[in-house]
């Protein structure tokens, strides 16, 4: 994992200290609330319907135990003794004094953490593949060059006010897309050209939001050491070309729509070649240096303990499902990756409270070389734990409420805070998604429902990524009173496609109802081998639609 | 007479004179006996006129292209950019393209609504002198140009980005 050298703590402190000097002058009346607000934003602060919160950065969702327990410690003495994931792979705390975040911000500056451009209308958190280093099938690690941009991105001094909030991701996977790439402002994959060389297919202009885009591809190969010249030349375009009169017109999708993708990466390429040779374009030695920070733990040399493992699922049921359904094969024979999922019905899906964290911590400590990584899905990786000692991390996650075995059916639902936290909310997610789960409650159906992506956000700002959900659920306000519009067929992977609107609004007491018959009519249309998502394309909407209004 | 900040936090005043832009069909009100600072386009459109004159320089508006004057800017005794918000971006841009793009090395002046937490991007990104406005306290200028004393990324004021500053 990175690690700080003298430069970035240097860097670190300053930003502590400054912004201490902003919150002090806008206490005092110096600042105007205008002019302090896109301040705090940029140091994820937010003035929320029942106190400030705080979101904290976790870059690339890396986590070491060291920073799990400061969170911990922070959210005890700070706030309330809980925490949320959240679907950026950031952590936000629900109830801090505004007065105190200078404090917590010198906290997390101890254990090499922040909350820089975790909001406001600057580059945010670079995101990637919750299981980057330890996949089967991964091109080359993507988070080395996550941390070069995170770094070239870290207070750019001519990007702090663009039009709009600007996201990245990064994908390194050929064949799985857990970073949601496409649906981001700018979506990496990691490729190799037919020499063998490594670098990046460049997506630009997706997005969930109020016009939701599936990111069109501007470059099909970008070599890997012009990475940040060209995203440099990117983001210039936009800063310089992106709507700035209508905020729900802002996002650099709506540049690249109406210049056209072609258009778009003319423009780009245009101011590309002024820059691409200059001093920023990478060396091969700098990303060597980068890749050492993110080398292969001390593992042992083992066996795939597949014995082991058949005896004890066949001993116990229990273990079985999670093993089946939470934990995903390592590329080191005799290691795997075990996903804590945070979804346990009746808690907010993604939070955790301080006792939790300090689990995690000490769970990674003992079993995954001291690492965790948070997911875009609100769930927490242990990415290296030995096959041969799963049993007994199964066993200390069960009473801990992480273990329950729903990794990726519809119970693991993505979901925003809604209007349970947020002041941008129209709706509650929360207790909707509660709601379905508490429907859904047997999980042998679950499993044979099979994989289905049910994503909740309370408000068209799409923090529940509800448009790339196979159901996907908005909360809307009319007149006053909390609806709930659904859509089907959104994906997030590969394949990425925006979801389509079923139809009119259903109150939140319908709903557990109105997903059963939905999930009816993919159980009785299915062939064999179909996930929802599978069903639905070939049988499109009308179905759904029938057995819903009917 | 403005009071203006240099990079280096000192505060001066002068005489430059920001010239609207009139309206359709009316002219430029120009001072006679000031240094004024006119609209980039209608410098370019009375070049004849206007080129060599060490009192007349121009102004970018954010939305402007530094493009229009290409590399005639080095003709040009000072440059102002217009922030008419201070969340408008664009300026920053317009900024680093003078400098980097087309080799600007006469004085860069930030305007308009140009606040004590803006300055130390604004000279990362070429500009050496800033109006603040009115209401802001002048005195917070210096510690607010020098927030950061390192810097991750290259921009105007340095081509190197600490990647390859850093000891290897």
């Amino acid at each position: 994992m990175y690690v700080y050298d003298e430069h970035d703590r240097q860097i670190a402190a300053e930003r502590v200290a400054q912004f201490r000097d902003q919150t002090e002058r806008a206490l005092a009346g110096e600042l105007a609330e205008e002019e302090f607000l896109p301040l705090r934003l940029q140091n994820g602060l937010y003035v929320q319907r029942l106190a400030p919160m705080l979101r904290i950065c976790i870059p690339y969702g890396m986590l070491r135990s060291e920073q799990l327990r400061r969170l911990a410690r922070i959210t005890r003495d700070y706030d309330k003794g809980y925490a949320h994931f959240t679907t950026r792979t950031n952590i936000q705390l629900n109830w801090p004094n505004l007065e105190d975040v200078p404090d917590i911000l010198a906290e997390l500056a101890e254990v090499e953490m922040h909350a820089n451009q975790t909001s406001g209308n600057c580059i945010r958190n670079t995101t990637t593949d919750p299981f980057s280093g330890v996949q089967v099938d991964e091109i080359a690690d993507p988070r080395p060059y996550c941390e070069i941009i995170r770094q070239w991105s870290t207070f750019h001094p001519e990007f702090a006010f663009l039009p709009r909030k600007f996201k990245i991701a990064v994908n390194a996977s050929e064949h799985t897309d857990r970073a949601a790439i496409r649906v981001h402002d700018i979506g990496l994959q990691l490729v190799r050209n037919d020499q063998g060389e490594l670098g990046f297919r460049v997506h630009v202009g997706g997005g969930l939001g109020r016009t939701p885009m599936v990111g069109p591809v501007i470059r099909d190969f970008l070599p890997e050491l012009d990475l940040l010249t060209y995203l440099e030349a990117i983001v210039r375009v936009y800063n310089r070309y992106g709507r700035r009169d209508n905020k729900f017109k802002a996002r650099i999708k709506i540049l690249v729509k109406a210049l056209s993708p072609e258009g778009f990466a003319e423009k780009v390429e245009t101011e590309w070649a002024h820059i691409k040779d200059s001093p920023s374009r990478l060396t091969p030695e700098v990303v060597t240096k980068f890749q050492g920070y993110f080398t292969e733990p001390s593992y042992d040399a083992l066996d795939n303990a597949t014995d082991l493992l058949a005896t004890q699922r066949f001993e116990n049921r229990e273990f079985d499902k999670w093993l089946t359904h939470n934990v995903n094969s390592h590329k080191k024979p005799g290691y795997a990756i075990v996903t804590l999922t945070l979804k346990k019905t009746g808690t907010p899906p993604g939070d955790v409270t301080d006792f939790q964290l300090e689990q995690i911590a000490d769970l990674a400590d003992e079993y995954s070389y001291g690492e965790a990584r948070a997911t875009h899905e609100q769930n927490v990786v242990l990415a290296d734990v030995r096959q041969d000692r799963l049993f007994e991390l199964w066993q200390k996650l069960v009473p801990l409420g992480f273990a329950t075995a729903n990794l990726n059916t519809l119970n693991d639902v993505i979901c925003c805070p809604g209007g349970d936290f947020c002041a941008l909310a129209n709706a509650k997610s929360i207790p909707v998604a509660e709601a379905i789960q508490r429907r859904f409650d047997d999980l042998d159906f679950l499993y044979d429902l099979g994989p289905i992506d049910l994503n909740i956000s309370g408000c068209m700002n799409a923090c529940g990524h509800h448009h790339v959900g196979n159901i996907g659920v908005l909360g809307v306000d009319k007149k006053g009173e909390e609806f709930y519009q659904i859509s089907l067929g959104g994906s997030s992977h590969h394949d990425a496609t925006i979801g389509k609107i079923l139809g009119p609004s259903f109150a939140r007491e319908e709903m557990p109802e109105v997903i059963s018959k939905l999930i009816n009519v993919y159980v009785e249309n299915r062939t064999e081998e179909e996930t929802f998502l599978d069903t639905y394309r070939r049988v499109g909407l009308d179905p759904f639609k029938e057995r819903v209004y009917a | 007479m403005p009071d203006v900040i240099a990079a280096d936090g000192t505060i001066r005043n002068d005489d430059w004179v920001v010239v609207p832009r009139p309206a359709a069909g009316e002219s430029m009100d120009i001072p006679e006996d000031k240094p004024v600072l006119i609209p980039a386009d209608l410098w370019l459109a009375g070049h004849e006129h206007f080129a060599g004159k060490p009192s007349v320089g121009v102004w970018f508006d954010s939305h402007d292209e530094p493009e229009l004057l290409g590399e005639k800017v080095n003709e040009l005794p000072l440059i102002a950019v217009n922030f008419p918000r201070f969340v408008d971006g664009r300026g920053y841009s317009i900024g680093r393209l003078l400098r980097e793009r087309f080799g600007y090395s006469g004085e860069l002046r930030a305007i308009g609504d140009v606040l004590l937490d803006q300055l130390q991007f604004m000279k990362r990104c070429g500009f050496d002198s800033y109006v603040l406005r009115a209401d802001k306290d002048i005195a917070k200028a210096p510690k607010c140009l020098s927030f950061f004393t390192q810097t991750y990324q290259a921009a105007t004021d340095t081509d190197q980005p600490l990647f390859r500053r850093r000891a290897s």
